[in-house]
């Protein structure tokens, strides 16, 4: 019986061991996936042809040597120069659209998201039900073993109570044999001990569901509203290719990148008064009138066509809001777009796909610090840095590693007083 | 070795209170209203708790059900070129309130000026500020401003005010009308009123200051034949004699003498010269407090102190003076004058003509004239005449004034006959006031029409000949005000504006529509030539003022001398909530006045002996002070009364600029108790020789036996610890004392520190974790404070509040030492002389040590360190432990008690927890003022210092968009950049060129951190206080300390 009771406490301890060894677990996986989205999202699905080739399969094809692949990620362009054929006759398959260059990856970071590469693959292969699959859909996601373990888990602490239960019965009787008089026996339900666990177990789970809960108030990742005028960045910077500093001027300058006044569209839009390109669709599947939309911001504008337009009669556009961050929160573009050199991909996502605007990152502290770790400062090109004599000169004797190059981190950028004062 | 410093009577006692003062991180018992009824009769019961713990949580399931709020963003509809949004432009104008003028550049940051700046190309205050400029641009955003014109009370509109003036106008006929005005520095502005008194036969201008400086004017026009006031040169002087001229607070031009003052104040190590400043006074003053050397004695004895001083530079003998000790000083100051001839100056505050001729003869009999005193530019800003005005209130009451313009002018509150004017006033039949606010005045004209404020305005200022200075509007008017000068031109039939006129006045003068932009770029037009010129001296008056003042009255009851603080002025200041809640430099009081005492007077009036323990900590402990009732010249005031050493024994001091209408705001009226906030003390005033005289004698004082808080900071934020003696926070020594051993304070650090194997193993010996302390890759950020050159003038500390947000959170939560400001100035007395001690300041603000203590307590990393040495603090993290406050040596951690910002998310949490003025704060309108770049606090989180990391930041990316390395000029702190004598240095340590290092190894001698043996590795250091005293007088200073010592044991 005494073994019995020391057998139930190990299963309980392994039960819990099991459950945070696959949380644990998790998180590589995640590394893998939060990569994928930072460096190739914007051009590559798992399953889907984009810009790239779609990526399932990747290591097959490249014959499973993955030298060659990390050379190819970490430099397309002097992979290329190597006469590769299988590289070659990539890049003419796509126009010879280069690809973009990811020195900064480590081969761990590559591998890291070609695994993840792999799994999501094989989710979306393995349900086939669920469509187009969507890399990004929560399908991948279960491909870890976290429902395993919780059955297990779940199975294991059910033994593990039955055993105490059964210790307390062969306790009971063997007491009774030797003729000790025990209280009445109390069900379990009534069981304080157990009222406690399960108490215990509520208020953690609870817990934890509130805390996610609320960390998630304010957060609107994905949050695309209808806009007083159907503006599409993708006719505008994807199809016809305007610079984004175009419009969002201060985006060089300043903390804001603004939403360009009323003028700045007009500049353009004096000329272009009605819509020609391919139809557009909303959300929704409806098709767009551009040339209406136009005539929207004809309106706010104050013009009427075949005559000059008087700027002053101009009433500002009240856009919706999509990108919100709290107050204690200071975020500047000059610093990230000019000074760090960070595409506007990087935050916004494919802007230049998009019809209205949709918030691509969920904008969290979490989201902020990971990308910190890990992006690289302009350490050599701004002349900035010059102060930051000892990272010079560890880079040059190799103590910092050059290909992971000094990150944000590294100079302090995850230190709370960067962001909240 | 460091002397004895002391905050407070009780630490110079080491009395029993504060013995456990010292012990309690905060003032007051925590706010947990414990009684002895158990727990279910207690204010909060458990079932409370539960109500609470239920509400709290529906509260949040509700809020997480709650849809988000959508937001708009709303660009321009036609951006002007120029402006980015969220980028800040300095646009450069002058601040000009009540004759003062000084270039300033205004901060605007998307529409809305937000910090006044001093502007450097300014050669007159070449960049400093004062506690006033810096809390100007609050008035801007004062709810208490007039919103649109009226006629008796009601709303008008311009045109039908216009209409209606014109009008009365007519029907006056041939009386007179009269503009009354403070000084006026605007040469346009003195053409639209020579225009408006050419179309108005017999209409007169008169120039009316509540302090005015007539003494000075018509002393000069005597003995120089010049009704103006050169300027003075404290630069050039190796020694200075004040007598009672508040130079560096309130003296004519404060801001410009302090950064001239501190030239001469700066000590280089390596040939250690200094000026002098001897100061006699009546009553402490932050000048006196200043002064190496500083002599007490009554008002009425200020005459004969000139004339003995006179008598001794001529040398002869001194007649006159009965006192023995003011005899030798005066002997001794005349000493020193005559060896420096030509480098002496002698000033005197005194509104008396004939002590400002005697002055003048003392200045002459120096060679001042063309070095220290420079008439070749003489200041527009002091122009009033008492006797001028004096008349004018004499033609209203003899009827023959038709109509009074008055703008910057408050006669109701500030001239001492005020019944007489307010009977004038009422029989003059056209009354208009341009005032912005409803002041005493204002209530009673007629017709209002406000006028902008400064920062609303156009205009021009002349501030010395020569030296010129614009105005440029920083954002667009209010409310529905007109500029004064708009409406003048308007009623003398004029066609242009006044923005045409000068315009037109100044496109001639500078060159054109280019040279006008520039101008008004640079905000200031100055001289070419600027060699010091001298003015013929006629002594024939001397003689007459010498006898004058020899037959003057000899006091001998108590007198009254009425004084203007720092901050407040002549009443400019009090409907300031910022220069409200600044603590008085002197005093360090705050939202009052009072009357200052002597401790001698002390014992006598109130029977407080404050060498005897019990008494002092009686008066000293808790807030309410005993009320004295003081009648002098037919009026009597109750006022608390606070014991300040260094004033004289049988005088008292009333701070003008108290006891306003109620209209004037929140700040200047307490709703709860229905009194204004302190008294006015102008009716003390008097009319002497045809100048006011703000020296009273016949003053009878009596101890009501009430009591009145007042709300001094001085005592809070003490704290002992085992390791170090609160007093040694302070480092300090004499001129000739340095020179016989210039490494004195080196020798004490390294005492201090030996323990651990001295300074140079000091950072890796005194801890046991290991020495990473160092480890700042790129920028380690510094900051120096010299004591020297440091006049605790609290520029800096108005400067932090408006860049930093820092609440405001009135007297009665001042009271409870829950004061907010980041950045305090401490002052300390040191030697034994309890009447007259020496007076050090020295500015406290987080010191950002490398080894916080504040860091490790932090039970949620709120507050932890960055790797450019910074100590962050973090507001969203913070759960208001305290433990870090309660852990800091140096008590600079502020709390939010209450929701002094209105910024929680809770709405009406403010409503009976904080007094109107706090409520105010956070009105939409005053909100305007608020720094979009930094956080506004809620309740229940830690704050303090953060080095201006705003600014950091911003000088960091100017640097990175710039792609070179940052430089000093990128980046100034706010209150560095306020100091009107850079005592402040900021900037990378680890940059061997930058500011704070060449000052750091410039002064090896005299650096020191504050509290070093806790090794807590601070990031600030200090520069100690030379005194430029003798050799002699410290040796019997140092026996006394001696005998005291011996006492004590």
């Amino acid at each position: 019986m005494a073994f019995l009771k020391s057998l139930s406490i190990p299963t309980l301890i392994l039960s819990v061991v099991l459950l945070t060894g696959s949380f644990l677990n998790k998180v590589s996986a995640q590394d893998g996936k939060a990569l994928f989205s930072q460096n190739c999202a914007s051009c590559h699905a798992v399953n889907k042809r984009l810009t790239g080739p779609a990526l399932a399969g990747v290591e097959d094809r490249w014959g499973g040597d993955k030298t060659k692949l990390h050379a190819w990620i970490h430099n397309s362009a002097a992979f290329l120069k190597t006469g590769d054929a299988y590289a070659n006759n990539l890049y003419n398959e796509y126009n010879k659209t280069a690809m973009n260059l990811f020195p900064q990856l480590t081969d761990k970071e590559i591998d890291a998201i070609l695994g993840y590469i792999s799994t999501a693959a094989k989710a979306a292969s393995a349900a086939p039900a669920a469509g187009t699959a969507n890399p990004n859909d929560a399908k991948g996601e279960e491909s870890d073993n976290t429902l395993l373990f919780g059955i297990l888990t779940l199975v294991l602490a059910v033994i593990a109570l039955v055993l105490l239960q059964v210790n307390s019965n062969l306790k009971k009787l063997a007491d009774e044999k030797e003729g000790i008089r025990s209280a009445e026996p109390v069900p379990f339900w009534k069981n304080k001990a157990y009222i406690a666990i399960v108490v215990v177990i509520l208020f953690i789970s609870g817990g934890y569901m509130t805390t996610k809960g609320a960390i998630g108030l304010g957060r609107s990742q994905n949050y695309q509203p209808a806009q007083p005028i159907y503006y599409s960045h993708k006719v505008h910077a994807g199809v016809n290719q305007i610079n984004c500093q175009y419009c969002h001027i201060g985006v060089y300058q300043g903390k804001q990148a603004t939403i360009p006044s009323v003028n700045i569209c007009m500049n353009c839009h004096m000329a272009i008064n009605e819509y020609k390109g391919a139809k557009i669709y909303n959300e929704e599947g409806d098709e767009v009138n551009g040339t209406n939309e136009i005539k929207k911001l004809y309106k706010y504008a104050g013009f009427e066509e075949g005559k000059p337009w008087d700027a002053s009669k101009a009433k500002p556009i009240e856009w919706v809001r999509i990108h919100n961050l709290p107050d204690h929160v200071y975020f500047n573009h000059a610093q990230h777009v000019k000074a760090g050199q960070v595409a506007c991909q990087t935050c916004h996502g494919e802007i230049q796909k998009m019809g209205e605007v949709k918030q691509f990152a969920s904008l969290g502290m979490g989201w902020c610090v990971n990308c910190h770790r890990e992006t690289k400062v302009q350490f050599k090109d701004n002349g900035f840095y010059s102060i930051y004599e000892k990272y010079h000169a560890d880079l040059k004797s190799g103590k910092i590693d050059s290909t992971k190059g000094v990150t944000v981190e590294m100079i302090g950028g995850t230190e709370c007083q960067k962001c909240h004062y | 070795m460091s002397k004895h410093h002391w905050q407070s009577f009780g630490e110079l006692n080491n009395s029993d209170a504060y013995k456990q003062s010292v012990n309690d991180e905060f003032q007051e018992q925590l706010p947990t209203e414990v009684d002895d009824k158990g727990f279910l009769e207690a204010k909060h019961p458990r079932r409370d708790f539960l109500k609470f713990l239920g509400f709290s949580t529906a509260a949040a399931a509700v809020a997480a059900s709650c849809e988000m709020p959508v937001k708009k963003a709303i660009p321009f509809a036609n951006k002007p070129e120029d402006i980015v949004p969220g980028n800040s432009v300095n646009y450069a104008t002058t601040y000009i309130q009540d004759g003062d003028a000084v270039s300033v550049l205004a901060k605007v940051r998307d529409g809305r000026p937000i910090k006044i700046e001093g502007n450097d190309l300014s050669p007159i205050t070449k960049g400093g500020t004062s506690a006033r400029v810096q809390a100007s641009v609050l008035d801007l955003y004062d709810t208490a401003r007039l919103r649109f014109p009226t006629i008796d009370g009601n709303e008008a509109k311009l045109e039908d005010v216009d209409k209606a003036v014109a009008a009365a106008i007519g029907e006056l006929g041939s009386a007179p009308i009269t503009i009354l005005t403070s000084t006026i520095v605007s040469p346009t502005t003195k053409e639209v009123i020579s225009q408006f008194i050419a179309k108005h036969a017999g209409s007169k201008h008169i120039v009316y200051d509540a302090v005015s400086y007539s003494g000075i004017l018509l002393a000069n026009e005597a003995t120089y034949g010049k009704k103006v006031i050169p300027s003075y040169r404290f630069d050039n002087a190796k020694i200075i004699v004040s007598l009672s001229a508040d130079f560096l607070g309130t003296w004519l031009s404060p801001i410009e003498f302090s950064k001239q003052y501190s030239i001469g104040k700066k000590l280089d190590e390596k040939k250690p010269e200094m000026s002098k400043h001897i100061h006699f006074e009546s009553v402490a003053s932050l000048t006196g407090s200043n002064a190496d050397e500083r002599f007490l004695h009554r008002p009425s004895e200020t005459g004969a102190i000139a004339v003995a001083l006179l008598a001794a530079i001529n040398g002869q003998t001194i007649s006159g003076i009965n006192d023995a000790k003011l005899k030798a000083a005066i002997e001794k100051t005349a000493k020193e004058l005559s060896a420096k001839k030509g480098e002496a100056l002698v000033v005197a505050g005194s509104n008396d003509k004939n002590i400002q001729i005697v002055v003048n003869a003392i200045n002459e009999a120096l060679q001042a004239g063309g070095k220290t005193i420079d008439w070749s530019a003489t200041y527009n800003t002091k122009a009033g005449i008492d006797a001028d005005f004096a008349k004018l209130v004499d033609d209203m009451n003899a009827g023959s004034v038709g109509g009074l313009l008055i703008l910057g002018a408050n006669p109701v509150y500030s001239w001492f006959e005020s019944k007489k004017f307010v009977d004038g006033l009422k029989k003059v039949k056209l009354t208009v006031s341009f005032s912005g606010k409803a002041d005493e005045t204002t209530q009673l004209c007629k017709y209002v029409i406000p006028s902008h404020h400064y920062l609303e305005s156009w205009g021009d200022a002349e501030i010395k000949t020569g030296y010129f200075s614009l105005l440029q509007p920083t954002i667009y008017p209010l409310f529905k005000t007109r500029q004064f000068q708009d409406s003048l031109l308007s009623w003398s039939g004029s066609t242009s504006d006044y923005l045409t006129l000068l315009k037109g006045y100044w496109s001639s003068k500078v060159g054109g529509e280019t040279g006008w932009d520039k101008a008004l770029q640079d905000g200031v037009i100055n001289p070419a030539n600027t060699t010091l010129a001298s003015a013929s001296f006629s002594s024939t008056s001397v003689a007459g003022a010498t006898a004058a003042i020899a037959s003057y009255k000899k006091v001998t009851t108590t007198e009254l001398y009425l004084y203007q603080k720092v901050a407040i002025g002549a009443g400019e200041g009090t409907a300031n909530p910022w220069l409200q809640e600044m603590p008085d430099p002197v005093t360090k009081a705050t939202w009052d006045n009072y009357l200052i005492v002597s401790p001698a007077k002390a014992k006598t009036l109130l029977n407080i002996d404050l060498t005897n323990n019990g008494q002092a900590d009686a008066y000293e402990v808790k807030p309410p002070k005993h009320v004295v009732s003081i009648t002098a010249n037919g009026v009597t005031v109750k006022l608390p009364a606070l014991i300040i050493p260094g004033t004289h024994p049988d005088t008292v001091g009333i701070a003008l600029g108290y006891g306003r209408t109620k209209e004037l705001g929140k700040s200047v009226f307490n709703d709860e108790v229905g009194i204004s906030v302190g008294v006015n003390a102008f009716p003390f005033a008097s009319l002497a020789n045809g100048t006011v005289s703000f020296a009273v004698s016949e003053v009878k004082l009596s101890d009501t036996g009430d009591k009145f808080p007042v709300a001094l900071t001085q005592t809070h934020n003490i704290y002992n610890t085992t390791q170090g003696n609160r007093t040694e926070v302070m480092k300090e020594l004499t001129l000739a004392e340095y020179k016989a051993n210039p490494t004195e304070i080196l020798e004490d650090r390294e005492a201090e520190v030996k323990p651990y194997g001295g300074l140079a193993n000091y950072q890796a010996n005194g801890t046991i974790y290991p020495n990473s302390m160092n480890d700042r890759p790129g920028i380690k950020w510094g900051l120096n404070v010299d004591l020297n050159t440091c006049t605790g003038c609290g520029a800096c500390v108005v400067a932090c509040t408006a860049e930093n947000n820092v609440a405001i959170v009135g007297k009665p939560e001042v009271l409870r030492g829950h004061e907010m400001q980041w950045l305090r100035i401490d002052r300390y007395y040191s030697g034994n002389d309890l009447e007259n001690p020496k007076v050090v300041f020295q500015p406290l603000m987080c010191q950002h040590c490398d080894n916080a203590p504040c860091e490790n307590v932090c039970p949620v990393a709120a507050t932890n360190h960055s790797s450019e040495g910074l100590n962050q603090m973090t507001y969203n993290r913070c759960i208001g432990t305290r433990y870090c406050a309660n852990n800091c040596p140096y008590k600079v951690r502020r709390f939010n008690w209450a929701d002094y910002t209105g910024a929680d998310s809770f709405q009406d949490n403010q409503e009976g927890i904080v007094n109107d003025v706090v409520l105010n704060m956070s009105d939409d309108l005053t909100r305007m003022v608020l720094n979009p770049d930094v956080t506004v606090r809620s309740r229940g989180v830690i704050e303090k210092c953060s080095f201006c990391v705003q600014r950091l930041q911003s000088a960091k990316l100017t640097a990175k968009k710039e792609s070179r390395p940052m430089v000093d000029s990128d980046i100034k702190v706010a209150c560095q950049q306020a100091c009107p004598t850079n005592a402040i240095s900021f900037g990378n340590a680890n940059d061997k060129k930058s500011l704070i290092t060449v000052t750091r190894q410039d002064n090896p001698n005299r650096l020191f951190l504050s509290l070093e043996q806790l090794h807590v590795l601070p990031n600030v250091t200090y520069l100690a206080k030379v005194r430029n005293i003798e050799e002699e007088e410290k040796a019997s200073e140092k026996k006394e300390e001696k005998k005291s010592e011996k006492k004590e044991a």
